[in-house]
């Protein structure tokens, strides 16, 4: 599933049990998310406003820490716990990153939220925004019925 | 102070930013699972609604942990209002606050406005606009742009993928636009 983001480049399969160390991991980035705010449509007007560096800060420190920790990984050839070399797949350039790029801002600056902070605002009790995910789904599923006729 | 009183106010951008940059290695480490957050939605699709279309035929159960992932945002985010919630109200930008409430927002209690995204609006011109119009477009634009803030902007650039900077560049070129063009219009008509 590579050209995906968040692809499993892991060889060995998981089962239910393994996967919920990722539902841990889902939980306390839940809980950042929340507690930085990031999942505020405020926040996130802030940010398209510059009126805020709260936004910047949290996505520009987030790179430099995930910069440096793939970097190490790779200098020291550091091994995933079951002890298979991790890979990460290139990303290939298509028009869809400026087309999708530019549609998905939208939407972004409209629900306050980007797919990750749509989840945890609805853990977070605002339960309308169900219903933006659901559209979110249903975007999805309208990407992949049209897509060989999209430009790309 | 108590660390519990500690953690219930607003953590700043510099505890945040690291932790959640923290995630690229901690995911690679675990399962060499590369962060991505949008792909959930096709993964949900392909489950689900699949409807014979090549683009959701592929072993989605391969990719099942990023379901469990996001469940656990969504226990994350509860936990995170509930039991660490910031008792006072959100601090927003003064300027920010001066526009958005030029523009008819007049609820800054919750991190989310009450003026738009409350469940009496789901059957509104204002739900239609803010909650299915945007949540379409968050869903479409991520799929054909292939990845979010996390997958292009967090997780490619800490790769150095250009492609990733070209659509970081696109995100915050739409959103901009939005902001500052079309948002306006759209609380005049909602609001």
């Amino acid at each position: 599933m590579d050209g995906c983001d968040g692809a499993n480049r892991q060889h060995t399969a998981e089962g239910f049990i393994s996967n919920l160390k990722y539902l841990v991991v889902g939980i306390i980035f839940g809980i950042v998310f929340l507690k930085a705010e990031i999942v505020s449509w405020f926040r996130i007007q802030e940010m398209f406003r510059l009126d805020s560096f709260h936004m910047y800060g949290v996505i520009g420190s987030a790179v430099g820490v995930g910069l440096l920790s793939v970097w190490l990984i790779r200098k020291f050839n550091i091994k995933t716990i079951s002890g298979e070399t991790v890979s990460i797949a290139d990303k290939v350039f298509d028009k869809g990153q400026i087309y999708g790029g530019i549609l998905f801002g939208i939407g972004w600056a409209i629900t306050g939220a980007c797919p990750g902070p749509l989840f945890a605002q609805i853990g977070a009790g605002y339960a309308a925004v169900a219903v933006t995910l659901l559209s979110a789904i249903a975007g999805t599923w309208v990407y992949g019925l049209m897509r060989a006729r999209l430009p790309h | 102070m108590d660390l519990i009183e500690l953690l219930k106010r607003p953590w700043p951008w510099y505890v945040a930013g690291p932790l959640i940059g923290l995630t690229v290695p901690v995911l690679l480490l675990l399962g060499n699972k590369s962060f991505g957050i949008s792909s959930s939605l096709r993964h949900i699709c392909a489950a689900v609604i699949p409807a014979g279309l090549p683009f959701f035929k592929y072993n989605w159960r391969k990719e099942a942990w990023n379901l469990f992932f996001v469940a656990g945002i969504a226990i994350g985010g509860f936990v995170g209002n509930f039991a660490l919630g910031n008792p006072d109200a959100i601090v927003v930008a003064d300027d920010t606050r001066q526009t958005l409430a030029a523009l008819g927002v007049s609820d800054f209690s919750g991190l989310m406005p009450a003026d738009i995204f409350s469940i009496s609006n789901v059957f509104t011109w204002k739900g239609l606009i803010f909650f299915v119009v945007g949540g379409f477009l968050v869903g479409f634009g991520t799929r054909y742009a292939g990845g979010c803030t996390s997958g292009h902007a967090i997780m490619g650039l800490s790769n150095l993928q250009w492609p990733s900077l070209v659509a970081t560049v696109s995100f915050m070129i739409g959103g901009f636009a939005c902001t500052h063009l079309l948002l306006p219009f759209l609380l005049s008509l909602a609001l």
